[in-house]
């Protein structure tokens, strides 16, 4: 659709009258780090933010949400639950928004899951373009997240004065007549173009092989002895799910008040990490290994979700290796089954 | 509706699904007390609704304040009645709250999920059925509806084995199978009490008491993980083609409608390609057995 130029002066203002229609979620600094949080003075938000410690998919995918409600004294009745209002995020990395448009495959492939849906067709993406590495931890770049050109309503380029404005949707399009926007010269554009050619050699490729190479690699990699080298060192702690943006595993569990009447059912984000994931009620645990679990996980990044999804399962933003206790990072585990691999097992 | 992946045939169960996390509530019409452990329950569905199930598939049910677990259908859809039967095993927080209930009060019922046994490509061959304990229930289903259809099925075998006597399910039926004449029904249990005069054994001794044939039968296991091995070991010595063995597979399914990731077997969701499995599936996943 249209490439219109907002100024920076002019971004607060935009946000202001956003408010009063949209739940605004965007990034804001914490201390030494960054999270989104829902944005009430839009003098918080920054936009120029390295990463944040969740992924924005906790507006799509709540750590806890509700499924239902229920009332013991009529346990025939269970009530639906009222969603959130329609809500903007912005800031998106690209990293993220491809994290999204895979949750966006899972939660309506086979069964339409209907919070996810809900929540989702009422939620506005306004991503942003990433000009320079969050930290050494970010491996955006081999997997092919660095930039993106769909999944968003609009994308944002940062050019210094002002940021470029690229609606790609109907929703970014409407959303644009709340701002003070001007069509994009020729100046500008060349500006975007210089901008964006100056991003590519900032970011360096981390993984020693083409992502292409990947599912492959894995499917041979299932009898790896590195496997239980970091089950030996894996805390299960589930620090590196919990912070991922394409993990969507979840538990569900009935929640009661203290007048042990009025309850709901809740779904809370789990980990295949933990002990209990794969446990059965008779005791039994089909992944009772922490090597089999780790295993587990970065099967699922680079090779089970792309056979079921088409689509991979990790975006390179680094975060479930900002976060290990100890060292496990996908950048050292693929490269080193990779050499495994070329050197027939003997590493 | 729930399609199924086996051979596309719709199943029209869309009048107890409304949404997806969302049970509908069943009256618990009788409840049978089986063994220490189990009890069989008559749920009756709101009336003018049908579950519409295929023998294989589960439920999830659910105690409202407690929580929700998966359980197989025991019934079989040829005596489905606007109701279903499930037979619960107490062995957690949801099925020890359930079993404490009385006929009259409800549970929340969603489903049914899975694939279950393709029982119409059975048809015209031999069916043999190895359940080793609580695994009865989800096969009874399938046997129950075979019975129901005795004509369309060759020889019907039945190994059952329980872990002593006590414990033994269906108590009344499988005297009715036993005395049946078109039903070779063969039943053991690993230690036998004073009374019992029947076979002892581990399941896997039946399988020398008769010959097959192996170009013809279809083979259908459920029991214990630690059972698989042993009976897979035996109907491929019998020369059962992998493909012609069907398992179902135990997982704690907890959306029962493949997101949640409970259940997963590497990239396999067994509450959607599962709980039934034909043998030729499995047996390159690492995780499956």
């Amino acid at each position: 659709m249209s490439l219109t130029i907002l100024r920076k002066q002019n971004l607060n203002e935009f946000i202001s009258a956003l408010l009063p229609h949209y739940r605004v979620g965007g990034p804001v600094k914490l201390n030494s780090s960054y999270a989104f949080r829902d944005i009430r003075d839009p003098s918080k938000l920054r936009l120029d933010y390295p990463t944040t410690i969740l992924p924005p998919k906790k507006y799509l995918l709540p750590v806890k949400e509700s499924l239902f409600r229920f009332n013991l004294s009529h346990p025939q009745v269970v009530q639906e639950v009222e969603m959130d209002s329609p809500t903007v995020l912005f800031g998106v990395h690209t990293c993220d928004l491809n994290g999204i448009q895979l949750l966006d495959r899972v939660f309506t492939r086979g069964h339409i899951d209907p919070n996810y849906v809900k929540r989702r067709e009422q939620t506005i993406i306004v991503s942003i373009e990433c000009l320079r590495p969050c930290d050494e931890h970010s491996f955006c770049k081999s997997m092919g997240t660095l930039t993106a050109d769909e999944g968003f309503d609009i994308h944002m380029i940062d050019l210094g004065e002002a940021y470029a404005m690229d609606a790609n949707t109907e929703k970014g399009e409407n959303l644009l007549k709340y701002a003070k926007i001007n069509p994009a010269s020729t100046e500008d554009i060349d500006r975007l173009n210089s901008v964006i050619n100056a991003k590519w050699g900032l970011f360096s490729y981390h993984l020693e092989f083409d992502v292409s190479e990947l599912a492959p690699l894995l499917s041979v990699s299932m009898k790896s002895p590195l496997w239980e080298e970091l089950g030996d060192r894996c805390l299960a702690c589930a620090a590196c799910t919990n912070v991922c943006p394409t993990c969507f595993c979840f538990n569900v569990k009935d929640e009661i008040e203290l007048e042990l009447i009025r309850g709901e059912r809740v779904r809370n984000w789990d980990s295949c990490q933990l002990d209990e994931f794969a446990t059965v009620a008779g005791g039994h645990n089909f992944r009772e290994s922490r090597a089999l679990r780790q295993r587990h996980r970065f099967m699922r990044k680079g090779r089970y979700i792309l056979s079921t999804y088409n689509h991979l399962g990790c975006t390179g933003c680094g975060r479930c290796a900002r976060d290990c206790l100890v060292d496990i990072t996908p950048v050292k585990v693929f490269n080193e089954l990779y050499r495994q691999r070329e050197t027939g097992g003997r590493s | 509706m729930i399609i199924t992946q086996e051979n596309n045939v719709t199943v029209d169960n869309v009048t107890i699904e409304e949404e997806l996390y969302l049970p509908t509530m069943a009256r618990i019409a009788s409840i049978i007390p089986m063994t220490a452990l189990e009890k069989l329950f008559y749920l009756d569905l709101p009336s003018g609704t049908s579950l519409g199930h295929r023998p294989g598939q589960f439920v999830q049910v659910s105690l409202l304040g407690v929580g929700e677990a998966p359980i197989s259908i025991s019934s079989s859809p040829s005596r489905s009645n606007g109701g279903l039967e499930l037979c619960v095993r107490r062995v957690g927080d949801v099925t020890s709250a359930i079993h404490n209930l009385e006929v009259g009060k409800y549970v929340g019922i969603r489903g049914p999920f899975g694939r279950g046994f393709p029982y119409e490509k059975f048809r015209g061959k031999d069916v043999l059925f190895a359940p080793g304990g609580l695994g009865l229930a989800p096969l009874r289903s399938l046997i129950n509806q075979v019975i129901d259809e005795r004509a369309s099925f060759g020889r019907v075998i039945i190994f059952y084995g329980a872990r002593n006597p006590s414990e033994l399910l269906f108590k009344e039926e499988l005297d009715q199978w036993a005395q049946r004449d078109d039903l070779e029904f063969h039943v053991t249990v690993d230690r036998a009490d004073e009374a019992w005069k029947g076979n002892v054994g581990v399941i896997t001794t039946l399988f020398r008491k008769i010959s097959i044939n192996p170009r013809n039968t279809i083979a259908i296991t459920c029991g214990p993980p630690v059972m698989y091995r042993f009976v897979l070991m035996e109907l491929l010595g019998k020369g059962i083609s992998n493909g012609n063995i069907y398992l179902s597979l135990e997982r704690h399914m907890k959306c029962g409608v493949g997101k949640c990731g409970h259940c997963q077997i590497n990239h396999v969701y067994a509450c959607q390609s599962g709980p039934v499995f034909p043998y030729s599936e499995i047996m390159a996943l690492e995780e499956a057995l």
